[in-house]
């Protein structure tokens, strides 16, 4: 990763415009894909609608092994939205990258922290909103004097350890899979002939791993975001 | 350079995290519309349209059990009717022989009795006239008799003649 990154300022905020291309890309793919397939929908399914209602029962099984399907039905659609986008994102930095002028453009963007932290931080908030939302503020907020109260200090840095290990598990798997790529592409293939013989072996490997890292961390993903909120919603404990 | 953007370098852009959670909100927002929102319905209409095939199915096979039970029934009933009947002309036949038989009896009885009756009365009405026959003789003998007062000889004369006579016409 001998890159730079496109950073423009705008507005007092600062903006990779490589990341918001790929944000971009990933939610169009991801719309496109979703919307393309459950254009003619039928009682008999056909071809891509399978697979969709394959992705729906995925992520109904998810959530019903968190919790009560009567507490997580209405966590259904982020769920399939969150693996779907998280899935594509995983993938796009996969079969190459393009960088211009010294400039990272083309990777995945799960491959920056500030992207997964945000995904990472929105489902815990969220997690705080159903959780207020299903038991009430006073409910809720004696949650983090249980069972003691000296305690109430981990429960909320496990809050925020939550959020963080989450953003950056993710983070760090693509981030990681994309530097050894890119190493390999780049930096050995680059040196000679004979590195590049030797490159194509484990690039291939690397790539296929890479695919089932991808999908492992989009699943965690989103396993691990709906045990938050089964933690937040569910009444029973 | 590798190390300074690693974990919590200058990575961090601002923009970038206002920018991915407006443009994950859009895709929610637009994927439950345009996707995920009919994609669901059309599965909970394919529920509930094999809930409801189910139900039906229930429905039916119990209807036609019972459709079965009423007909087997009835061919028990139709069965047991027949044996009825056959058992009930049997015993009629049974009963229109014996009466048969009693009335040719009494016939044959009544026959006989009122040809022995016929004869009873044939075998009177002979006796009576050979009874009759009889005594004419007898008045004629007598008259006979009364006519011809006659000496001894004469009398034994005249009844030996009439006893000859008597002979010859038999």
């Amino acid at each position: 990763m001998h890159h730079g990154a496109p950073i423009k300022e705008f507005m007092g905020l600062t903006f990779n415009l490589g990341n918001i291309m790929m944000i971009t890309i990933a939610s169009a793919i991801v719309f496109i894909i979703a919307v393309l397939s459950t254009r003619r929908l039928a009682m008999k399914p056909t071809g891509m609608q399978n697979f969709f209602e394959w992705v729906m029962d995925f992520v109904k099984n998810i959530i019903n092994s968190a919790m009560d399907w009567k507490d997580g039905g209405r966590f259904h659609i982020l769920g399939i939205t969150l693996i779907m986008y998280i899935f594509v994102s995983n993938m796009l930095g996969l079969p190459f990258s393009i960088s211009y002028n010294g400039e990272l453009w083309w990777k995945s963007p799960t491959a920056d922290p500030a992207i997964t932290l945000t995904l990472s931080v929105m489902v815990v908030a969220l997690t705080h909103f159903y959780g207020i939302k299903a038991k009430g503020a006073r409910a809720y907020g004696r949650e983090f004097l249980k069972p003691f109260w000296i305690m109430s200090p981990i429960k909320i840095i496990e809050e925020f350890a939550n959020a963080l290990t989450l953003g950056l598990r993710l983070y760090g798997n693509i981030y990681a899979g994309e530097i050894l790529l890119s190493l390999l592409v780049v930096d050995l293939a680059g040196s000679g002939w004979i590195g590049k013989i030797s490159a194509i072996l484990p690039t291939i490997a690397w790539q296929g791993f890479s695919i089932f890292i991808g999908s492992i961390q989009a699943f965690i993903f989103c396993m691990l975001s709906m045990v938050y909120m089964a933690h937040k919603v569910s009444r029973d404990h | 350079m590798l190390l300074n953007s690693f974990v919590l370098g200058s990575a961090f852009n601002s923009g970038d995290m206002i920018y991915q959670l407006i443009a994950f909100i859009i895709l929610l927002l637009l994927l439950k519309k345009f996707a995920w929102g009919p994609l669901m319905g059309v599965m909970k209409q394919r529920e509930d349209h094999i809930a409801g095939e189910i139900e039906a199915a229930e429905q039916s096979r119990e209807e036609a059990k019972k459709v079965l039970e009423e007909q087997r029934s009835l061919l028990k009933e139709a069965r047991t009717e027949a044996q009825g009947l056959i058992e009930g002309a049997k015993k009629q036949g049974d009963v229109q022989r014996e009466e048969i038989i009693v009335a040719a009896r009494a016939e044959s009885e009544r026959l006989k009795e009122s040809a022995k009756l016929e004869i009873e009365q044939q075998k009177e009405k002979a006796v009576a006239a050979i009874r009759e026959q009889v005594a004419s003789l007898s008045v004629l003998i007598a008259s006979k008799v009364i006519e011809k007062e006659l000496s001894t000889e004469d009398q034994e004369k005249l009844i030996n003649e009439y006893i000859q006579e008597a002979g010859e016409g038999r």
